[in-house]
């Protein structure tokens, strides 16, 4: 399955070697752990501490301030005609009754933005996307054009009364048929093909030779299907361009409004710093929040063409059709052993269906993301890792649902062939990882893909998680329960996440590089401002960073007031997802505190009259060594630094710091899922789920747990629940919530923690990404318990979602009855 | 997701409701709980010029027995069966499918008149009523009539009722004694309709079944009552074999089509498995 077309250049992997620069003398090899590390006391709440959100009672009080609480004098509102067809000629728009109707100041179609050249625009990966279609749709739902109102009801109204003629063309859905540039999807191209890139890494010869040597070969086609974030917050904007200061304010649903500033002044040609992007609060980004869709170019240009603001709330439905898509993964897995079972050799091949657009936010480097990472937990000789793209008649696809670019799928590969080959050569999977992992000595462990695996201990996660759940206990009750007939499984996933994009030599977004910001001013009275260039969606930002910073300065976290999301106050950063903010931003956190720590050293020596090298730090203060009693605290050093600072050093105390890290973060765990098959219907029930995550030094450990579980629910999600299903004419089938399956409290087991601490020996708090380790680490373990259940059935592999229907057929060709 | 515009109308009579219906005809719809009628209306798919509200209407709402049987107002909401002390302790049929359509939160709204009139072969009631063997009261200019369930689901969205009648009120016989009921709903997850589901009221003598009614939902265009696997239970002294009898006749009757919650086979052979199921569960609560 090797699609790239002969005549066109392979992208191959042309990373830059990885070697963390580690200081003098500092080993890379870190202890696990288990006690989180506390060092201030609770009045401080540096870090370790469980210190309640400080953002959660705005929340909890309805007082939140999200897009569509905005309202601006004289604010119009903008609806969207979309298009019924997957693929079809556009003959004619007649808004003529549209705007006859009382209220319509305006329709905006693909013409009038092409007069501006702005029917087209870049996405993060390179790609073009339309705004809005100038001569033909390529997706179900796509914006056609865009109704202008007083009221959000009359904007309603008058899409219905929009007339649009179309020819139907023939839409192409299966990706496997797109390869055949049979229908041509986008046609703006030079070159007239679905294919977008190929993409390879690995030792094709090392790889294939291993192959040839090895004693066991498993292989397995598996589907990731298209799945969406779902957020619970849609996307929206209000654009609010004032004419006589030529000043843009766009408010909108954005995880990186910085990179969203500069994308808006190059495709619109308005001076950046008349561009001002504010993310409020967001209800959930989860990736879907990084592009740009057509929605919010159109909604600005309404603003600028009109002069008036412009808001634009999409709905569920709309959401739910036209963006925020990931996934959509067809992988061709084959994973070799030797005679002693141990795994050697890892080959995959992949297609990939973005829809019309490639609307990936990863590094231009990596086009299928981070997916290389598919070697895993396992010491393996070899690997090659290949990927085609295409064109369908589509939504945008390549969202990175809450998972580092493409870690989802290459985790859920490498843990299900895992499982496959430990089941086919009769060992136990638990046993059989735990004979494949990478051991703790070998850290920094280089994978066969390129990778610098910075820190990990396998291992202990899974003996933690087996321990935990009781495994040897519940394999006996399994083997009691089939005796009986009974169907329950066990199933394992033991992850390796790969976060924080990321070092600037190989890591940037449209050219700016993947670094974050960070910016702390001191005030006089010891109390604190800090700006980001992150945005935080719920993943407790507001607490997390001033704990860092409380634990560096020894102010307390209370006094310490975080900032994020808007572009004229915040230092320049690329954004939040792909688990970035504590590996960048809240290193650069740590960065700019010390900074001001060593100011602040240069002052306490200053009021103490003594040299600053007779000074030690003590949580929170500089005090003299062997004289604690003369010391001051960062409270009066801060005064002092607008009071009474020495000649020689300026005034104030304030640091920024722009943060490059020398790495990415390699999160891990083992969950193991425990679960109950009705023979009758097919439902799976998850009757457990063991969590046990290692991120390195936790900052506060019930955002973690709140991280986790909330990642658990979505990676429970599209195990069992949730695909975007197109019929053959490509009309979505699942545009509500009543066809999307989102699963409740009802359907979550109880979800059962832990952790084990392997500290990121690079990074400054040795902490890592933790946000997204549960969604790209619990579908496997589900998806092996299933199989797990049905093994011995003859069953090898049930993709996700696993729905009654799935499992039911695959019984009932077992021949098992109800 | 917004409605098209019409006229709203809030009757705090009967009377007057039913005028209004008459003045309106076809264009005019009641609006009751309004969680089937406003989801169809925010997606356009049903567009009425005029709404009447019979929420303001006193004395549409309740549950009581009276002469033989259970008598609930049509504005009763499904949250109220849930709280019945009478619900749960003599109609077991009832009191599950109270706890299994939708979720908490339209419960609190829906009704159970507004959940038959609907005539959802989807809904969960339209079975259970079949199953009871209830009767409906439709008010209209000339008076109450009472319409006997099983001619009250005509077709596809359709029932019996002119459009210048209401459902007032729904009659549940009492159950005999040694009689047993239950409600077995598959769904995809929770708030969901149902994949099937299967209602089954019996009445058992010693062994032997002597009365028994069997409705199902979601597989069948129009809410159906599974007449083949009645057959194969009544008069039967009831055995395992006699139990997958029905219900293979339940999974052969129906007509489900094929979507998102599962193909043909699949709907049929649930059917089956959920008919024996709740044939054991009615068996046992008879007992
Ligand atoms: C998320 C969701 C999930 C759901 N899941 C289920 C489920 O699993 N099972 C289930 O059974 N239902 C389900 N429902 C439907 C719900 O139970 C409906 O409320 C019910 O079917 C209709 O009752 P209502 O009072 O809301 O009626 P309305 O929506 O107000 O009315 C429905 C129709 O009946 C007519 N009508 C209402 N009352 C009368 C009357 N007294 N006389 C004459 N005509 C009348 C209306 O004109 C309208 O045409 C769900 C609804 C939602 C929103």
């Amino acid at each position: 399955m090797t699609y790239h077309d002969p005549g066109k250049p392979k992208q191959i992997d042309d990373r830059n070697e990885y070697h963390s620069e580690k200081p003098e003398g500092v080993s890379s090899q870190v202890e696990t752990t288990e006690e989180i590390r506390v060092t201030t006391p609770p009045e401080i709440s540096g870090m370790g501490h469980r210190m309640k959100r400080k953002e959660d009672p705005r929340f909890l009080q309805g007082k939140g301030n999200y897009i569509d609480d905005i309202k601006l004098p004289g604010m119009l509102y903008m609806d969207i005609v979309r298009s019924p067809y997957a693929h079809a000629k556009i003959l004619n728009i007649d808004a003529s009754a549209a705007l006859e109707l009382d209220g319509v100041l305006a329709v905006i179609t693909g013409k009038d933005l092409e007069a501006h050249n702005l029917h087209w625009m870049p996405t993060f990966q390179s790609d073009t996307q339309m705004v809005l279609p100038t001569d033909k749709v390529i997706y179900y739902a796509q914006e056609v054009c865009a109704v202008i109102a007083t009221s959000r009801y009359i904007a309603a109204d008058a899409v219905e009364l929009v007339q649009v003629e179309y020819e139907p063309l023939e839409p192409v859905i299966d990706p496997f048929e797109a390869l055949e540039d049979r229908v041509i999807v986008r046609e703006d191209k030079e070159v007239k093909t679905n294919r977008t890139w190929h993409w390879e890494t690995g030792d094709k010869d090392a790889t294939d030779k291993v192959f040839r040597e090895a004693a066991h070969v498993v292989k397995q086609y598996m589907y990731l299907p298209r799945i969406h974030v779902a957020s619970i917050e849609t996307c929206g904007m209000v654009a609010n361009y004032n004419s006589s200061t030529g000043k843009m304010q766009l408010y909108m649903t954005s995880q990186a409004p910085h990179a969203v500033r500069t994308v808006f002044a190059l495709v619109s040609g308005l001076p950046e710093q008349k561009i001002q992007v504010i993310s409020p609060d967001i209800g959930g980004g989860f990736g879907g929040k990084v592009p740009v869709y057509p929605g919010y170019v159109v909604c600005a240009v309404a603003s600028l063409l009109i002069g008036k603001p412009v808001k634009w709330i999409e709905d569920r439905s709309e959401n739910l059709q036209a963006d925020s898509f990931a996934r959509d993964y067809h992988i061709n897995a084959e994973l070799a052993a030797d005679a002693d079972g141990k795994i050697v050799g890892l080959r995959v091949d992949t297609l990939a269906d973005n829809g019309c657009t490639d609307g990936q936010a990863s590094s231009s480097k990596f086009p299928a993301g981070l997916y290389s990472i598919c070697t895993g937990a396992y010491d393996l000789k070899a690997a090659h890792v290949s990927v085609d793209s295409v064109y369908t008649t589509k939504p945008t696809g390549g969202v990175a649902y809450r998972c580092s670019f493409r870690v989802t799928e290459a985790v859920h590969m490498i843990e299900r062939m895992t499982d496959i080959l430990a089941h086919d050569l009769g060992i136990d999977p638990a046993e059989y990882r735990l004979k494949n992992f990478i051991r703790p000595d070998q850290f920094p462990y280089r994978s066969p893909t390129g990778w610098e695996y910075d820190s990990g201990n396998y291992e202990a996660a899974l003996k933690k998680a087996m321990d935990m759940i009781g495994y040897d206990d519940l394999r006996g009750e399994q083997a009691e329960k089939r005796e009986r007939g009974e169907l329950m499984g066990i199933g394992i996933s033991s992850f390796v996440e790969v976060v924080g994009a990321g070092p600037s030599k190989d890591f940037d977004i449209l050219g700016i590089k993947m670094f974050d910001s960070a910016e702390i001013r001191i005030h006089p009275t010891g109390k604190a401002l800090a700006r980001f260039g992150t945005k935080s969606q719920g993943q407790g930002h507001e607490t997390t960073y001033a704990q860092i910073i409380a634990e560096e300065l020894g102010l307390p976290a209370a006094d310490i007031e975080i900032e994020e999301g808007d572009t004229d106050t915040a230092p320049y950063g690329l954004g939040t997802y792909a688990s970035r903010s504590t590996p960048t931003a809240g290193a650069a956190a740590v960065m700019a505190a010390r900074k001001i720590k060593a100011k602040a050293k240069k002052i306490a020596a200053h009021l103490l009259e003594v040299n600053e090298d007779d000074l030690e730090w003590d949580v929170n203060k500089w005090q003299v060594k062997g004289s604690p009693e003369q010391a001051k605290t960062i409270q009066d050093i801060a005064f002092a630094a607008y009071t009474n600072h020495p000649d020689d050093v300026e005034a104030g105390l304030e640091a920024t710091d722009y943060y490059n890290p020398p790495n990415l973060t390699f999160p891990f765990g083992s969950y193991i899922a425990v679960v109950d098959i009705d023979k009758g219907t097919g439902v799976v029930k998850v009757r457990r789920f063991v969590a046990i995550d290692d991120c390195g030094n936790i900052i506060n450990p019930l955002v973690v747990e709140g991280q986790i579980h909330g990642g658990l629910t979505q990676g429970l999600a599209p195990a069992l629940y949730e695909e975007i299903v197109y019929d053959e004419n490509g009309t979505c089938l699942t545009g509500t919530l009543a066809d999307y399956l989102l699963p409740t409290a009802v359907e979550s087991p109880k979800w059962e923690t832990g952790h084990t601490i392997t500290p990121s020996p690079h990074h400054p708090i040795g902490a890592k990404g933790v946000g997204e380790s549960p969604t790209v680490g619990a579908p496997p373990a589900i998806a092996n318990a299933v199989v797990d259940a049905m093994w011995h059935l003859g069953v090898r592999h049930i993709d996700i979602p696993i729905t009654p229907e799935k499992v039911w057929k695959a019984l009932r060709e077992a021949g098992v009855q109800d | 997701m917004i409605t098209g515009q019409f006229t709203y109308f809030a009757p705090t009579t009967i009377e007057e409701a039913i005028q209004l219906l008459d003045e309106h005809g076809f264009e005019a719809k009641i609006l009751a709980g309004g969680q089937s009628l406003i989801p169809a209306m925010r997606f356009r798919l049903s567009q009425p010029g005029v709404i009447i509200d019979i929420n303001g209407i006193d004395g549409l709402s309740g549950i009581r027995e009276e002469d033989g049987n259970l008598v609930i107002g049509a504005l009763t909401r499904e949250s109220m069966l849930e709280g019945s002390h009478l619900v749960q302790s003599r109609y077991p049929l009832l009191a599950d499918a109270a706890t299994v359509i939708a979720d908490p939160v339209v419960r609190n709204m829906a009704t159970v008149g507004g959940n038959i009139a609907h005539a959802d072969p989807a809904n969960d009631h339209p079975a259970v009523m079949l199953a009871y063997n209830a009767e409906v009261t439709a008010v209209g200019p000339n008076g109450a009539r009472t319409i006997a369930i099983d001619d009250f689901f005509v077709d596809f969205f359709e029932n019996a009722m002119e459009d210048n009648e209401i459902l007032t009120e729904i009659r549940i016989p009492t159950p005999a004694s040694n009689s047993g009921g239950a409600y077995i709903k598959l769904e995809r997850k929770v708030g969901d309709y149902a994949i099937s589901a299967v209602a089954v009221q019996l009445t058992m003598n010693g062994d032997t079944c002597i009365a028994a009614r069997i409705a199902l939902t979601n597989v069948n265009p129009v809410p159906m009552r599974a007449e083949n696997a009645e057959r194969a239970l009544v008069g039967m002294t009831v055995t395992d074999d006699v139990i997958e009898t029905v219900g293979e006749e339940a999974g052969a009757e129906c007509d489900p089509s094929p979507d998102l919650r599962g193909s043909i086979d699949y709907k049929r052979d649930i059917t089956r498995v959920l008919t024996k199921r709740a044939i054991n569960l009615a068996i046992e609560r008879a007992h």
